[in-house]
């Protein structure tokens, strides 16, 4: 379970360009939960994301993971715990390595990088079956390297890649929004089979209203720091476009979009 | 011109001989710029580092074997120095390198004495009386090329291992996309330290092995290190760029090379050993224009 608990962040402090983000901003995501956010551009959905991570600070609050206080955990500790896939394809994979060793690299996540061997030959099949499931051919190209790899195949290996070793949370920072609608499809429809799978708790952000209203069982919508939308379960399961779109335009006319 | 062979010779094997030992430093360079994409100019003062120490430490009497990993070592913590004003006092990464890079010089000059400290008629890995008693006379002038291109070859090889090891891995990762390392629970300060310390640990091996051959120590012998060993980064990979084959480190030992040979060629096409720098600057500038990598890596969209 993932507590925020009375975050407060505010953007600039101190200068004429202060900004409140959050104030008393609190949100509990169960155990197995796949919660779909959307909202505005400023919103403070990525931001919630960041708060999440320990990408950036809090000026007050408190963030708790199974009870376990993460508030003043430096982030790449919390990523122990987290899987996460950016809105950018390049921020998941590494492009002058090759398919198989960005495989190695993310299967010894929470494993020490010591002197051995960077790639244990015996796991290659393993990675080959993951990478099959993708349909996209990557596991005859174990020797290519990734930077020429398209924007949707990184953004498939980048998904493989952060669920590859054992994790409790999943962080999904808008990561189909750069690819085209077909492979953002895929992506999509690859994202809900890896968290059925691995039963992941998972926060996406998504500026895809069908996709928040089609994934996942939670839906939220923020607007300036708040969540202004927060249904569940069998009310989520209702839930239409339409009524988020009417909720969005509400929101868009007030910012004067 | 009216060159014999023997004097083309002479040229060509002083060649190899400075290629092959400014290789091991310019694999250095290719861990801070090619690895880390890290400016270090902190090699500049690492080179005559490892100079300073290896010439007072043969003076000691000390095996000039022994000299060698204690430059090397000497080297990695310095490097250590630099990359932790980068990381924990978050400093700029080319000020991190001119900080170190100018409290060097002093430190160098501390460590040696002086600004110029000679180790003629003294042991070295290159004259010793083992080598004096063994060696057929035949090979002699060929020892300093044997000997360095040794070293050079059994640095790139355990380079080129490190490289594939798990943390070789991460070393890479670092420098081809820093959130990777994040999302993978480790921190890139630290990798980034370690990257900066194996590489001054070179940069500093080959200042000792440099003054081993010289049978000196002077202090301004660190002037340009950088840029020579960035040229010689520039010139190899982008020369063999289309090679598959050949490796990234050999493609910069043999960039070393051609570098050492154009800088001999402007010498014997009758410039002045005292225009040394203002060649390797020129040399530098017509190679960074010539392969177009004048830019910085743009990280966000690599």
């Amino acid at each position: 379970m993932l507590k925020l608990q009375y975050i407060s962040k505010y953007y600039n402090p101190g200068t004429v360009n202060e900004m409140c983000l959050f104030d008393n901003f609190s949100l509990t995501v169960q155990n197995q939960e796949f919660v779909s956010v959307v909202g505005s551009n400023g919103s403070g959905k990525t931001s919630m994301l960041n708060i999440i991570c320990g990408s950036i600070p809090i000026d007050e609050g408190k963030i708790t993971i199974n009870d376990v206080d993460i508030t003043n955990m430096p982030e790449f500790k919390r990523q122990k715990r987290i899987g996460r896939v950016y809105q950018n394809p390049a921020m998941g994979t590494c492009p002058t390595m090759t398919i198989l060793e960005n495989m190695a690299l993310a299967d010894n996540k929470g494993k020490p990088f010591n002197l051995r061997r960077g790639t244990n030959k015996s796991k290659i099949d393993f990675y080959r079956e993951s990478l099959r499931m993708l349909n996209l051919g990557l596991e005859d190209k174990m020797e290519v390297s990734v930077g020429s790899l398209s924007g949707g195949q990184r953004q498939a290996m980048a998904l493989v890649m952060s669920t590859m070793t054992p994790i409790e949370f999943l962080i999904l920072d808008e990561h189909t929004a750069a690819l085209d609608p077909k492979t953002a499809e895929l992506i999509m429809e690859l994202t809900d089979r890896v968290v059925r799978e691995k039963k992941l708790t998972t926060i996406m952000v998504t500026h895809n209203l069908r996709y928040a209203v089609e994934y996942g069982n939670r839906l939220m919508m923020m607007h300036q720091g708040n969540i202004i939308i927060d249904k569940a379960g069998t009310i989520k399961s209702n839930v239409q476009i339409d009524d988020i779109i009417e909720k969005f335009n509400e929101i868009s006319i007030e910012c004067g979009n | 011109m009216d060159m014999t062979l023997e004097a083309i010779l002479t040229i060509l094997l002083g060649v190899l001989e400075e290629g092959f030992i400014y290789g091991i430093m310019a694999l250095g360079v290719y861990i801070t710029y090619k690895i880390l994409d890290f400016p270090d100019l902190s090699v500049d003062g690492t080179f005559p580092l490892g100079s300073a120490v290896t010439v007072v430490l043969i003076i000691a009497g000390v095996n000039p074997l022994l000299t060698m990993v204690a430059s090397f070592c000497i080297g990695a913590f310095a490097g250590m120095i630099a990359g932790l004003i980068h990381v924990k006092l978050k400093v700029r990464d080319l000020f991190a390198g001119i900080i170190m890079m100018t409290a060097l010089y002093s430190i160098n000059l501390r460590i040696a004495g002086k600004a110029n400290v000679a180790i003629f008629s003294k042991e070295t890995i290159f004259e010793n009386t083992l080598f004096e008693k063994y060696v057929p006379a035949i090979v002699g002038p060929f020892l300093v090329v044997i000997i360095s291109f040794l070293i050079l070859l059994l640095m790139k090889v355990l380079l080129d291992m490190y490289l594939q090891t798990k943390s070789g891995y991460l070393l890479r990762a670092v420098g081809d996309n820093e959130t990777i390392v994040t999302s993978l629970a480790k921190d890139k300060g630290t990798v980034k330290i370690i990257g900066l310390s194996i590489a001054n640990g070179f940069v500093a091996l080959a200042g000792g092995i440099h003054s081993q051959k010289n049978g000196f120590f002077e202090i301004s012998s660190g002037t340009g290190t950088m840029t020579i060993g960035l040229a010689s980064v520039i010139i190899g990979t982008n020369l063999f760029k289309k090679a598959n084959k050949i490796k990234a480190t050999t493609a910069v030992m043999m960039g070393a090379v051609i570098y050492k040979l154009c800088v001999s060629l402007a010498i014997a096409l009758g410039m002045e050993a005292s225009d040394l720098k203002l060649i390797t600057s020129v040399l530098f500038l017509s190679i960074l224009v010539i392969s177009n990598d004048r830019r910085r890596r743009n990280k966000t969209n690599a």
